[in-house]
């Protein structure tokens, strides 16, 4: 077990003609190998920045992001993302969009093909596999999104509020669904949300970031007590109101 | 959608309630309504036509008539004139419109690669769009020549700035978000504009096509009205100058069937490349 991304002291300024916005200051955090790490924060805060800058998509202004022991210099595949929404390209089947990936780098073969047939088997798509994406429901769409995120086979998964464009009953079933995929298959995970009860029901540890410009406020590692443990189990855990009411408390949000 | 009306379909064969048939069969009876009242209009028209020049309440020779188009026609096939005159002007507005579009998306992806060419040519690419191309008729037969290849270049500047502007817009408006989803797995920025921009596009393109069918018949038609030895454009000037007004609404009424089959060909195309809701006109 060791970190498998590391930032270190990371600053982020966006430039534009109506002046400077700091949007991160001094983020200092690590992410082990294995572990659910939520980061919550007031809307705005840069949390969104945070992960693009993990996964290379855009560059620090000050201090480094470290994955896998090399500096990030650009998105690669040891790097899954997940958007807010599905993203399905609704002119591809659900098989041709979830290779998509490796369309792109390029490592698309028998043996990664085998891999994704695999995958969807595993998950219950492999009979929808010629559909189109308008022929799924919301949930199993978010499933394909998570299979072609996986289908390139990063290690760390960032997922950037992942849930928050589904209404809330699907948005719990998909998130005990995701949840128990990326444990199954072993992914270190980043989830950026604003849903305080959603980051503690999934993480092993949440990060609070400040309003802007962001920096760290505080790190809880969530102990619950649960048999099994399950986004939904956790939610009914004696601790989740104890990890609520101090997380809200952090965020200091006043209307 | 087309999930609906296959369902709809099958609904038909198996056993479906009272009330749904009914309803099934009223929106057909409508559909069937709405058919045999614009046949209806059609005929209705040319009988008018036809009865009030027979009456001589209007004048034939000014007006023309449907017994006089036929024979006209019917002239014109025997004097092997019909198909060729049909033909030349068909093959002038395809080329153009083909030329037009294809040019267009070109000129709309380089356009998008390079922000800053597309930044430059902004101010130059409105004004070209808000001049009438046609104006440019006499230059293009100046220095290209009196002939086919002027017409298809008027008909080709016509529809080229639309096309560019409509297809460039079309891109620039794809959702970020889908950009960022390949830009997450390494993307560069070829493969950004194969595997997202384009296909985005396509909804975007075709209905570029379909206001350049349009465009492309009044480029061809001025073109001929200007230089022409051929071609439905020079019939309708020639019927003009000699006062056959025969020949003008015979050509006229070609021009329209033409016009109105290559639309549909259009459509075909677009039904054909967008086919099983893979695009949802999002």
């Amino acid at each position: 077990m060791g970190a498998v991304v590391e930032v270190h002291n990371l600053g982020m300024k966006y430039h534009s003609l109506n002046g400077e916005v700091s949007a991160l200051e001094n983020i200092n955090l690590e992410v082990q190998e294995g572990e659910f790490v939520s980061i919550v924060g007031p809307s705005g805060c840069g949390k969104s920045t945070l992960l693009s800058l993990i996964a290379g998509l855009l560059f620090p202004s000050e201090g480094s992001v470290i994955v896998g022991g090399k500096k990030v210099t650009g998105p690669t595949c040891q790097v899954g993302y997940m958007l807010q929404k599905d993203y399905l390209f609704e002119w591809r089947t659900i098989f041709e969009n979830v290779v998509l990936g490796l369309e792109i780098t390029g490592t698309l073969n028998s043996v990664t093909r085998e891999y994704v047939e695999g995958l969807l088997n595993t998950y219950g798509l492999y009979d929808f596999k010629d559909k189109y994406p308008n022929q799924l429901s919301g949930g199993m769409r978010q499933r394909a999104a998570l299979i072609r995120t996986l289908a390139t086979n990063p290690q760390i998964l960032l997922l950037d509020e992942a849930f928050s464009a589904l209404d809330y009953q699907t948005r719990l079933a998909v998130a005990e669904d995701i949840y128990s995929i990326i444990k199954r298959e072993n992914k270190t995970a980043v989830l950026v949300t604003h849903d305080i009860a959603e980051s503690i029901s999934m993480a092993d540890r949440v990060i609070v970031l400040t309003k802007r410009p962001g920096t760290v406020k505080n790190i809880y590692d969530i102990s619950l007590t649960c048999d099994r443990k399950t986004p939904m189990s956790c939610r009914e855990a004696p601790e989740f109101r104890y990890y609520f009411n101090r997380i809200w408390k952090d965020l200091d949000i006043h209307v | 959608m087309c999930c609906v009306r296959e369902m709809d379909r099958l609904n038909d064969k198996t056993g479906i309630s009272e009330a749904h048939r009914q309803f099934l069969k009223k929106v057909r009876m409508r559909r069937n309504l709405i058919f045999a009242a614009r046949i209806l209009l059609l005929v209705a028209f040319f009988a008018l036509w036809e009865l009030l020049a027979d009456l001589g309440l209007i004048d034939p020779f000014i007006t023309s008539q449907p017994s006089r188009i036929i024979d006209t026609l019917a002239d014109l096939y025997r004097e092997g004139n019909l198909l060729y005159h049909t033909g030349i002007t068909c093959l002038e507005t395809v080329t153009g419109f083909l030329l037009g579009t294809i040019t267009g998306t070109i000129i709309a992806v380089i356009l998008w690669w390079s922000e800053f060419l597309s930044k430059v040519l902004e101010p130059y690419l409105v004004v070209l769009n808000s001049l009438p191309k046609i104006a440019l008729g006499p230059i293009f037969i100046v220095w290209i020549g009196a002939g086919p290849s002027s017409i298809v270049a008027i008909a080709l500047t016509i529809s080229l700035v639309v096309t560019i502007l409509e297809v460039l817009n079309g891109f620039v408006s794809v959702d970020q978000d889908k950009i960022k989803l390949v830009r997450t797995f390494g993307a560069s920025r070829t493969q950004v504009l194969t595997k997202v921009v384009l296909p985005s596009s396509y909804p975007v393109i075709i209905n570029a096509l379909k206001v350049n069918v349009g465009l492309s018949w009044v480029g061809v038609i001025v073109g001929e009205f200007l230089v022409s030895k051929a071609g439905l454009g020079y019939l309708i000037v020639y019927g003009g100058q000699v006062f056959q007004l025969d020949l003008v609404m015979t050509s006229v009424l070609i021009l329209s069937v033409a016009a109105a089959l290559m639309y549909q060909g259009v459509v075909y195309i677009e039904k054909s490349l967008l086919k099983s809701g893979k695009h949802t006109s999002a």
